[in-house]
């Protein structure tokens, strides 16, 4: 809107100012998730050659390699600097326990895990969105799905897994109980890992839409001869998104912990249970790997989401 | 990264403007009250061991003597969830606790300690607070091994950030308020200050929303042991008794069953007091 005044140039500078300052930050997380690995094998106690084989026995020369991999004859600032620039360069380190380098172990281990964590979370807005929009103001509908998403939040979903196993696999034989082949297998983990996210997220949406109901724009609308679902889809629930993306830290975090349970109720592979092996035989560099990827997804999808923020709220991009 | 991150979802839900109605409150309090007996004295409810194992009556329906059934090795699944409350209810308590406890020191010194501590404090928390807490959980499990202990100190420390960053911006408003200049134009020592004047306003909108996160808490700890990673067996604890039953579900659904219902029940009572507590409460907080 200022455009008028401004010549080109700067407003184009002014406007890639946020999208650099969110570069700045996302490095910086990065680079601090890094560090927090580092320390986290650092401050342990204990030799970190014996941290890093974990359980496993390994030769006199694999330890010898380890050493002279990590630099830990040398300085700490060395080592710590010799760590960054490994990371840097996609090596997250070898697995004494698997005997093969971690990134590889993760690599084998991703695909089924996305898969599971995109069904969900498509599944979750699709039902969060209709009920949200089905039920905002209108005040029985509200109140019972008020109550249903209360008890959501409240199911573990560990137990919401084996409620779903007892019933629709052991009971109904309708899905198979464990396993990870065909679009089948993938059912009752997706809804199980989707409850918590829906009772969250459909709280969130309605609360936006009826906020957003009340605005004169949506009168403007109505007066034109809109149709109540019309404005609830076109003009109100794009304003119910902006909250709502507000969870998406949470949602990230959310499905990565979801993961580890889920596949482990299910008896999935994927790296939540590449994680808990992991953890259960000491093998800290897959532990730490994993939460480098973990935190290289949530710099990803936050960068992806202010992109998202620009195209849902046309008012931002001037700013 | 601060328009898109939230630590827990208890920041942005239910702050509507409708009351939830009170009999709903009044259950949940109620249930709360019992659940707190029990964990100060399961004797009182419970009349068998919860440890008696009993091979011969092992996996009963429930029924007779045992009203929730037995487990594989014949306990008695009742006894077993009123002797579990305490560990499981004292894991999300503890951890919450020391969370706050944390945050709250991290939060005051970051906001009146300087600008570098603030930074340094504050970066710190966004990095943290950017890594998914039950990974967190797992990375200090791994370091320091599994246990009760540990379960609730890698709980308490993916908490302690978004706690630590709460205070921060509470301080921060308070410090500039009208009674804290008043304090100190009277000649209050800056301690003095922080003591009977800053602290107590800066924690005051913590407790609410730590109402709230003691049930996230308490199932966080439920997972870390129904994954293996907290009190060992035979140890009564809600998580581990789900999972120890979750091998006989095609054949006996009750072992399972009742240590997830007391769980939501727990989380569902807890938020549902700890709402009701944020809707009174707020307005009234500076």
């Amino acid at each position: 809107m200022t455009a008028v005044a401004v010549p080109a140039a700067r407003t184009r500078a002014r406007a890639a100012r946020p999208a650099l300052v969110r570069l700045g930050t996302s490095v910086m997380v990065l680079w601090g998730a890094v560090t927090v690995a580092f320390a986290g094998l650092h401050l342990t106690p204990g030799n970190v050659v014996d941290l890093l084989i974990g359980s496993s026995t390994v030769t006199p020369e694999v330890r010898a390699r380890i050493v002279a991999d990590y630099g830990l004859d040398r300085p700490l600032v060395v080592q710590y600097l010799t760590y960054l620039g490994r990371v840097l360069h996609g090596d997250l380190g070898q697995s004494y326990q698997l005997h093969q380098p971690v990134a590889s172990a993760i690599g084998a281990q991703v695909g089924s895990s996305v898969q599971l964590m995109l069904s969900s979370f498509t599944l979750a807005v699709v039902v969060s969105v209709t009920v949200a929009v089905l039920t905002a103001g209108r005040r029985w509908a509200r109140a019972v799905f008020s109550g249903i998403e209360l008890v959501g939040v409240s199911i573990p979903s560990f137990w919401a897994g084996i409620l779903l196993l007892t019933v629709f696999s052991f009971g109904l034989g309708l899905f198979p109980a464990t396993g990870g082949d065909g679009p089948e297998s993938l059912v009752l983990p997706s809804v199980a890992m989707a409850i918590p996210v829906v009772a969250t997220l459909s709280q969130v949406l309605r609360e936006g839409l009826e906020l957003t109901l009340e605005e004169p724009f949506v009168l403007t609308a109505r007066s034109r001869g809109m149709s109540d679902l019309g404005v609830r889809l076109r003009h109100a629930l794009r304003h119910a998104l902006i909250p709502a993306v507000t969870l998406a830290g949470w949602l990230v975090s959310y499905l990565f912990g979801g993961a580890v349970i889920i596949e482990s109720v299910f008896s999935r592979q994927g790296i939540g249970r590449l994680t808990l092996a992991a953890v259960v035989n000491k093998d800290l560099p897959v532990v730490m790997g994993v939460v480098l990827i973990a935190s290289l997804l949530y710099v990803v999808i936050n960068i992806l989401l202010d992109l998202l923020y620009l195209a849902v709220d046309p008012r931002l991009r001037g700013a | 990264m601060t328009a898109s991150t939230v630590a827990s979802p208890v920041l942005v839900i239910g702050r509507g403007r409708r009351r939830a109605p009170r009999a709903g409150v009044w259950a949940a309090a109620a249930f709360l009250l019992v659940l707190a007996v029990i964990v100060v004295a399961p004797g009182l409810v419970a009349h068998g061991s919860p440890d008696l194992a009993d091979a011969v009556s092992a996996l009963r329906p429930p029924g007779g003597g045992h009203p929730l059934g037995t487990d594989a090795n014949g306990r008695d699944v009742f006894s077993r969830i009123v002797y579990g409350a305490r560990p499981s209810v004292l894991a999300g308590l503890t951890a919450t606790a020391l969370a706050v406890t944390g945050g709250t020191a991290v939060g005051l010194l970051a906001a009146l300690g300087g600008r570098v501590l603030d930074e340094i404090a504050m970066r710190v928390v966004d990095v943290l607070l950017s890594l998914p807490g039950l990974l967190l959980a797992l990375l200090v499990i791994a370091v320091v091994g599994p246990g009760t202990l540990n379960a609730v100190l890698a709980i308490a420390a993916y908490t302690l950030p978004g706690y630590a960053r709460l205070v921060r911006a509470q301080t921060m408003v308070i410090r500039r308020s009208g009674y804290v200049e008043a304090a100190v134009s009277l000649g209050l020592t800056r301690a003095g200050v922080i003591a009977r004047h800053v602290l107590p306003n800066a924690v005051a909108p913590l407790l609410v929303v730590a109402t709230i996160e003691v049930g996230t808490a308490l199932v966080a700890a439920s997972s870390l042991s129904f994954l293996g990673l907290g009190p060992r067996p035979p140890a009564p604890e809600w998580g581990a008794m789900l999972s120890a039953g979750r091998d006989y579900f095609s054949v006996a659904w009750w072992v399972a069953l009742f240590p997830g219902l007391a769980i939501t029940l727990t989380v569902l009572s807890v938020t549902v007091v700890g709402r009701h507590l944020r809707r009174r409460v707020e307005g009234r907080l500076p």
